[in-house]
């Protein structure tokens, strides 16, 4: 359907304003994007950038003002079950358990297939003991986990993660960052993450999308081709990280 | 109990005219053995039954649909916050000149008293549900009628439960003031009954007693409800909301 068999999320010249009392703002302007199968990119930005509104018209949450988002040549009109997006840890459902949580999307399935599939997230999140404790008993980092493994669940071809790690302390946060990869290799799913964090996106992302303040533009995409796991104290690391520093102009001290 | 007795033998000013706990105690005896007792308790609670059942069947539902549509809810809203500040018992000759003197009155008033409040529990309950929520609903392929029963309904519930307590207790309330008119049963009538037919002071006291013993128990078996581990965390937030 596509030119390139390998590009899943394709989003081409895509602009979104909001009205606001009568006034127009631009909140991103001609993005162009391609991501590939099993990709990790990275969508990097200061706050108001419009990075979480771009998520969220990949998403289908949110129409496009102008442009267009294809998922395997696809347009994307409204959320779809194929591709879930994980909110940061308040997105979990606080009426029903991690086992109800993990197994909400997939109530369709015959029981004893569901239960087998939740049992198989539960471990692969590192939840086992909690099946049936409800969220308001688990950490932040514990309900991260539960709202990626119920959106691993499904089986999803593709990922969206909105800063879902930026309400956690920062030892947790590192400690998921080095989940996330360990599932992504388990479970090569095309994840699209968006950040604030500079040092999270060169840690995670084969490519970081670095995007302009608002209205939010693609200022430049940086290749990170360092294989997993990354040695954050390597010279390559390093000056990876402060070009993406000074892409963004701010200088490399304080 | 004490006090009240006590109160009584020292004479203070109107409490005088009251009857003793004792007196009361055994005009509650008295109404037990003639089978009164019953009666009037069970009619009472048989116009509760009815009225508020009907009333949370009415408007739970159109309370959902009024929040989650919310062009509808406007345009309703207006009315609603016209009619809910009415007394119920504003309501009682209208009831009578459209169903009579009788069960269906009293019923009515009773289903119109707590109509109003958990339509709008089930309203603005609706509308502050999580847009997150609704958004992971929506992600996982729910539309309508299931985003309804799997997301929207389980994320009202904690509220709703406190709407039905406190609009039961209404209907509880009410209904004794509709007995005292459109009937002729129930702890309502029996109160206005024992004041006409002699001055029976201890049954009036008697009835008053059963009326807030019952309203007890029924906020008792309500509450238990909320107790659920699935809806503690509807109640912790509004804790953690607070200053």
């Amino acid at each position: 359907m596509t030119d390139n068999p390998a590009v899943k999320v394709r989003i081409q010249d895509l602009s979104k304003s909001f009205q606001t009392n009568g006034q127009e703002i631009r909140v991103l302007e001609n993005i162009d994007l391609d991501v590939r199968d099993g990709e990790l990119v990275c969508i990097l930005g200061p706050s108001g950038c419009g990075k979480s509104t771009l998520l969220n018209i990949v998403g289908g949450f949110l129409p496009a003002s102008s442009g267009e988002v294809t998922i395997d040549g696809l347009p994307v009109r409204e959320p779809d079950p194929r591709r879930i997006f994980v909110f940061q840890e308040r997105g979990v459902f606080p009426w029903l358990t991690v086992e109800g949580n993990i197994g909400f999307g997939i109530s369709g399935l015959p029981p004893k297939e569901k239960a087998a599939r939740i049992a198989h997230y539960v471990r692969l999140v590192g939840l086992e003991g909690f099946e049936t404790a409800y969220p308001q008993e688990l950490s932040g980092g514990m309900k991260q986990r539960v709202e990626v493994a119920r959106a691993l669940a499904v089986n999803p071809d593709v990922l969206y993660l909105d800063e879902p790690f930026g309400a956690l302390d920062s030892i947790t946060r590192l400690v998921m960052r080095s989940e996330l990869l360990r599932i992504w290799e388990a479970e090569r799913k095309t994840i699209l993450f968006v950040t604030h964090d500079i040092e999270e996106s060169c840690q995670l992302a084969d490519r970081v999308v670095v995007l302009s303040a608002r209205p939010g533009s693609i200022r430049r995409v940086v290749d990170v081709d360092m294989p997993h796991p990354r040695d954050l104290s390597s010279p390559r690391y390093l000056a990876l990280r402060d070009s993406i520093l000074e892409e963004i102009g701010l200088a490399h001290r304080i | 109990m004490l006090l009240w007795d006590v109160a009584l033998r020292a004479g203070a000013g109107p409490f005088e005219l009251l009857p003793r706990p004792l007196a009361v105690l055994s005009a509650i005896g008295e109404l037990a053995q003639k089978g009164f007792l019953v009666k009037h308790v069970v009619a009472s609670l048989f116009r509760v039954t009815w009225g508020y059942v009907a009333a949370v069947l009415v408007g739970i539902p159109l309370g959902i649909v009024l929040g989650w549509y919310r062009r509808g809810g406007m345009a309703l809203a207006p009315l609603l916050e016209i009619l809910r500040p009415i007394s119920p018992l504003a309501w009682i000759p209208l009831a009578i000149l459209w169903f009579g003197v009788g069960d269906i009155s009293a019923v009515f008033i009773i289903f119109l008293a707590s109509l109003f409040p958990l339509t709008l529990t089930a309203m603005n309950a609706v509308r502050g549900v999580e847009l997150v929520h609704v958004n992971a609903g929506r992600n996982f392929g729910l539309r309508a009628p299931e985003l309804l029963r799997r997301v929207i309904y389980p994320a009202i519930l904690p509220q709703l439960l406190v709407g039905l307590r406190l609009s039961l207790g209404i209907a509880w309330l009410v209904v004794v003031a509709a007995e005292m008119i459109a009937v002729s049963s129930g702890l309502g009538f029996l109160i206005i009954d024992a004041r006409n037919a002699g001055n029976r002071y201890d049954l009036v006291v008697a009835g008053m007693v059963l009326i807030g013993v019952i309203g007890i128990a029924l906020d008792a078996t309500m509450r238990s409800l909320e107790r659920s581990k699935a809806l503690a965390w509807g109640y912790t937030a509004v804790i953690d909301a607070a200053p």
